[in-house]
C-alpha cells in the first residue's frame, strides 16, 4: 500500500480518478475543524433542543438525566390546540411577526432595488457618499438603533414633532397597540368585524383579530428594519448590477427600449439570481426579529410586539417552560423552512408561456429570419 | 516524510475530537469537585442589581462575612439574572445564593431548583407574614425576603400648594382621590399619573377588597364585583381626565412623568426616592399612603428573596450568609445604602427614625398585598397588564372575564 502510493505521482495520471487513501485523510483533515465545530456547536445543540421540545425538563440538570421524560407532542400540542394562555400568545406572535415579514420583506427588498439602481448610475454625483450612507445603518448595531427610534418616535419625540408642523396629531408609537388596518376601518365607521370573523378563532385568536393589521408600535418596528437592512441588500444589488453586461443593456436601447422598460424587461430578470437571495435572507431575518424587542418594547404594548423568537425566549428563561420555549423555535423553523420553498416555487424559471412567446415574437427553434 | 507529517496531524486531530467530545459529553458529570459555578471551599452571591450602590454594599456585607467565618465568598453582578441563573441550574452548577423575584419563585421551586431554607432561620418570625406568605410555594417557606418596597402616592409639593390645597387635603378615600386630582389638572399637567400594568392598577382592585387567587391559591378569584369596583374606578378616574396612564404622557412609568412635571401626584414604590434625587432633584414632594376604598386601605408589595441552590454543595453556610444579610443590623445598611425598606419587623423603628418622609411607605405594609406565588400566575398577570394597557377604552368586566380563564387555567396546572 505504501508504495503504491508513493509511486502513484510518478506515473501518468490515471484517466479515471481512482480514490487514494491520502487524499481521503486529507479531505477529512481538512474538513474535520469545521465538521466539529458545527458538530459541536450547531447539530449537537439543535439536537438538544430537539429533544428539549419533546420533553418535560424543567432547566434543571441535564435535559439527558433520567429524572427527564419523553412526553410526544405534548408542548407542541399545548402550543397548537392547548386552548390556553399559551396558544394564544403564540397565535398573537405569529399575528405579530406574519404582519411584519408581509410588510418588510417587500418593501426592503424595493427599496433596496431602487437604491441599487440610483447610486450605480455612472452620472450620479458623490456615488461614494450615497452608498456609504444608504449602508450605514447595517452596520450600526440595531441594539443602538433601536433606543435611537425608542426616542425618535417617543410621543413627544421627532416624529410627531414633524406631524405636529403638518398639522397630524401623531399617536404614541411605542404605546399604541391598536392595529393599523382596525384604525384604518375605524377611521371610515367599521369598529365592530362581521360575526364570522370575529367568532372564528385561529390559535386562540379572532380572525378579526389576526386581520388587525401590524400594531402602530410595530409599524414603527417595520419602518425601522426597512431603514436598517435595506442598506445592505443594496450592496447585494450593486454588485449583481455591476456584473451585468452593458451588451445587453445597449442591445435593448438599439431597440428602441426606453429606460423603464430597459429596467423591468432587461435589468430585473436578470437580476433573479440575487432576488431569490434577498428574499431568502429577508424572510429569515424577519421571521426571527428577536433583538429589537427585547431591547425594545419587550413585547408591549398589548403583546402586539410578541413575535415567536422572544415568546420562546421569555417561556424559557422567564417562565421555565423550557419545552414549551424548544416546541415555538421549532415551529418558528418549519414555518420559515415552508416560506422558503414556497418562495422558491414563486421565483422558479419559467419556459415561456405561449403568450409571452407571441407577444415577442420568440422565434422557433432554427429560425433565424 | 509528509506522510507521517500528516498521519502526526490526523492523529492530533482525532484526539482532539475525542477530547471535545468527552468534554462536551461531560455536562451530565455533576461529581467533578472542581467546578467553575462553586466548590466546597467558595460561595457565590448572584445579584440582579439595580445600580452600583447596591452592588457595593452587598459585597462589602458579603466580604465581611467572609472575613468574619472564613469562608470563601464573592458577589457576581449579573447582567440578565434569569439567563444567568439558569445556565447555572442546567449545568448543575449555580451561584449558591442569587435573588429570586416573587414571579420566578414558582418556576424555580416546582423543578426542585430551590433549597427551602426559610424555617430553619432564627429570627424567621421577625419577617413581615405577607412577605413570607410571597415565598412560600406549595406549603413550604422556601427563601428569606431580601428587602420590599409598597406603592405610595407621591404628590409634588409645589402643585398641591399652587391648587391652594393644605397637608389636611390628602386624599383619604376615592371621593376625596377624584377631586383632589381634578383640582390639581391644569393645562400643563394631570392630576394623577401611573403606569397601565397590574403592578399599580392592582392596589385600587385591593383596597375594594379583590384578590386575584384566594388565600391559599387553589381558587381563581379575578371576575369579581370587587375586583370591577377597582377597575371602574380607575376607568372614571382616566375618563374625567384628571388622571392619565403614564403611557399616554410619554413617560415610560410614574417617576418619569412625575419628575417631569406631567403630573402633580403618581402612585409609586420607595424606590421612586432614588430616581428622584438622581434625576430630578429640583421637585420637591411628599408621601402618602395611597386613599383607602370600599373596603378599606390597600397597597402593593414587591419583594425579592435570597435563594439558596439545591445544588449547591455548601448549603449550610449559604444558608448562614443568608441569616446575616437579613439580620436587623445588616438590612438597616442596606436600607441606608441604596434606599430599600428592610423585610424585618425589628428594623422598622430604626428605618421610620432615619427616613422620617418614607414613612408612608412602611406604614402600607399592614395593608399590602404581594403578588401570587402560583406556578403559571406570573404569565397570567403579564396577559392582564397588556389588557389593562387600554382600559380606559375597553370593559372592565370582559377583560375581567378573560383573565378569570386564564387564571382558571393556571390553578388546575397547579
Amino acid at each position: 500500500m505504501t508504495t503504491a502510493t508513493e509511486t502513484a505521482p510518478k506515473k501518468a495520471p490515471p484517466v479515471t480518478q481512482k480514490r487514494r487513501p491520502r487524499d481521503t485523510v486529507a479531505g477529512w483533515l481538512f474538513t474535520g475543524p469545521m465538521l466539529i465545530i458545527l458538530g459541536l456547536f450547531l447539530v449537537v445543540p439543535v439536537g438538544m433542543a430537539l429533544w428539549v421540545s419533546f420533553s418535560d425538563w424543567t432547566g434543571r440538570g441535564s435535559p439527558f438525566a433520567s429524572t427527564v421524560s419523553f412526553i410526544g407532542m405534548d408542548n407542541y400540542k399545548e402550543l397548537l390546540a392547548g386552548g390556553g394562555l399559551a396558544e394564544r400568545d403564540f397565535g398573537m406572535s405569529l399575528r405579530n411577526n406574519a404582519w411584519y415579514v408581509v410588510l418588510v420583506v417587500p418593501v426592503q427588498t424595493i427599496v433596496a432595488i431602487v437604491l441599487a439602481v440610483l447610486v450605480n448610475r455612472q452620472v450620479l454625483k458623490g456615488r461614494g457618499f450615497f452608498r456609504t450612507a444608504f449602508y450605514f445603518p447595517s452596520v450600526t448595531s440595531s441594539v443602538a438603533i433601536t433606543v435611537i427610534w425608542l426616542f425618535l418616535f417617543g410621543a413627544t419625540g421627532a416624529v410627531n414633532k414633524v406631524l405636529s408642523y403638518l398639522g397630524i396629531h401623531g399617536p404614541s408609537w411605542f404605546q399604541d397597540p391598536s392595529g393599523i388596518l382596525h384604525n384604518g376601518l375605524h377611521a371610515v365607521g367599521i369598529t365592530e368585524g362581521p360575526a364570522f370573523l370575529v367568532d372564528t378563532t385561529v390559535l386562540g385568536l379572532p380572525l378579526w383579530d389576526w386581520l388587525a393589521g401590524p400594531s402602530v408600535a410595530m409599524t414603527a418596528f417595520i419602518f425601522m428594519a426597512v431603514f436598517t437592512t435595506s442598506g445592505t441588500f443594496m450592496l447585494l444589488f450593486i454588485a449583481a448590477l455591476q456584473n451585468l453586461s452593458g451588451e445587453v443593456h445597449e442591445a435593448a436601447m438599439i431597440d428602441g427600449a426606453n429606460g423603464w422598460q430597459r429596467f423591468w424587461q432587461v435589468t430585473l430578470p436578470q437580476l433573479r439570481p440575487t432576488l431569490f437571495t434577498v428574499l431568502t435572507l429577508g424572510l429569515i431575518g424577519t421571521w426571527q426579529v428577536f433583538d429589537q424587542i427585547y431591547t425594545g418594547t419587550q413585547g408591549g404594548p398589548g403583546k402586539t410586539t410578541l413575535t415567536p423568537a422572544y415568546l420562546s425566549y421569555t417561556s424559557a428563561f422567564e417562565s421555565q417552560q423550557w419545552g414549551r420555549g424548544a416546541a415555538i423555535a421549532f415551529v418558528l423553523f418549519i414555518i420559515i423552512v415552508l416560506f422558503t420553498l414556497l418562495q422558491r416555487w414563486v421565483l422558479r424559471e419559467r419556459p415561456v408561456s405561449r403568450r409571452h412567446r407571441r407577444m415577442y415574437g420568440t422565434p422557433s427553434k432554427g429560425d433565424h429570419s | 516524510m509528509q506522510r507521517s507529517k500528516s498521519r502526526c496531524l490526523l492523529g492530533a486531530g482525532i484526539l482532539t475530537v475525542g477530547a471535545l467530545m468527552l468534554t462536551g459529553c461531560g455536562g451530565s458529570n455533576f461529581d467533578d469537585p472542581k467546578g467553575a459555578g462553586s466548590d466546597s471551599q467558595k460561595i457565590t452571591v448572584m445579584i440582579g442589581s439595580s445600580g452600583d450602590a447596591e452592588t457595593q454594599a452587598v459585597t462589602a456585607a458579603v466580604a465581611g462575612w467572609a472575613a468574619d467565618t472564613g469562608v470563601d465568598a464573592s458577589v457576581v453582578a449579573a447582567s440578565d439574572l434569569n439567563q444567568q441563573l439558569s445556565q447555572g441550574f442546567a449545568s448543575g452548577k449555580p451561584a449558591d445564593v442569587f435573588y429570586v423575584s416573587t414571579e420566578s419563585l414558582a418556576g424555580y421551586a416546582s423543578n426542585g431548583s430551590l433549597y427551602a431554607y426559610g424555617d430553619q432561620l432564627p429570627h424567621k418570625d421577625d419577617f413581615y407574614p405577607s412577605l413570607v406568605e410571597s415565598f412560600t410555594y406549595d406549603g413550604q417557606f422556601y427563601c428569606a425576603p431580601k428587602d420590599f418596597s409598597t406603592l405610595g402616592l407621591v404628590i409634588n409639593t409645589e402643585m398641591w400648594e399652587a391648587a391652594g390645597l393644605g397637608d389636611a387635603d390628602i386624599p383619604k378615600n376615592w371621593e376625596q382621590l377624584t377631586t383632589i386630582a381634578a383640582k390639581l389638572t391644569t393645562a400643563d399637567h394631570v392630576g394623577l399619573a401611573f403606569s397601565p400594568e397590574y403592578a399599580r392598577v392592582g392596589a385600587f382592585m385591593v383596597q375594594a377588597g379583590g384578590t386575584l387567587l384566594n388565600a391559599d391559591q387553589t381558587k381563581a378569584t379575578v371576575d369579581s364585583k370587587e375586583n370591577l369596583a377597582g377597575l371602574d374606578y380607575v376607568q372614571s378616574l382616566l375618563k374625567s381626565g384628571s388622571a392619565k396612564f403614564t403611557t399616554d404622557l410619554g413617560a415610560g412609568w410614574g417617576g418619569e412623568a412625575f419628575g417631569k412635571g406631567q403630573a402633580a401626584m403618581t402612585i409609586e414604590g420607595n424606590w421612586i426616592t432614588g430616581a428622584m434625587s438622581a434625576d430630578f432633584p429640583a421637585i420637591s414632594y411628599k408621601v402618602a399612603e395611597l386613599p383607602a376604598g370600599p373596603e378599606g386601605k390597600g397597597t402593593l408589595q414587591f419583594t425579592n428573596c435570597w435563594g439558596v441552590a439545591a445544588d449547591s454543595p455548601n448549603k449550610d453556610e449559604a444558608v448562614k450568609l443568608v441569616e446575616k444579610l437579613t439580620g436587623t443590623e445588616q438590612q438597616l445598611k442596606f436600607a441606608k445604602a441604596f434606599g430599600v425598606m428592610p423585610s424585618v419587623e425589628s428594623a422598622a423603628g430604626q428605618w421610620k427614625a432615619a427616613n422620617p418622609a418614607n414613612a408612608p411607605f412602611l406604614d402600607g405594609v399592614t395593608n399590602a398585598k404581594g403578588i401570587p406565588s402560583l406556578k403559571g400566575a406570573a404569565d397570567v398577570i403579564a396577559d392582564f397588564t397588556s389588557q389593562l394597557e387600554s382600559l380606559a377604552k375597553s370593559d372592565p368586566a370582559k377583560i375581567l372575564s378573560a383573565t378569570q380563564k386564564n387564571m382558571e387555567a393556571a390553578v388546575s396546572g397547579k
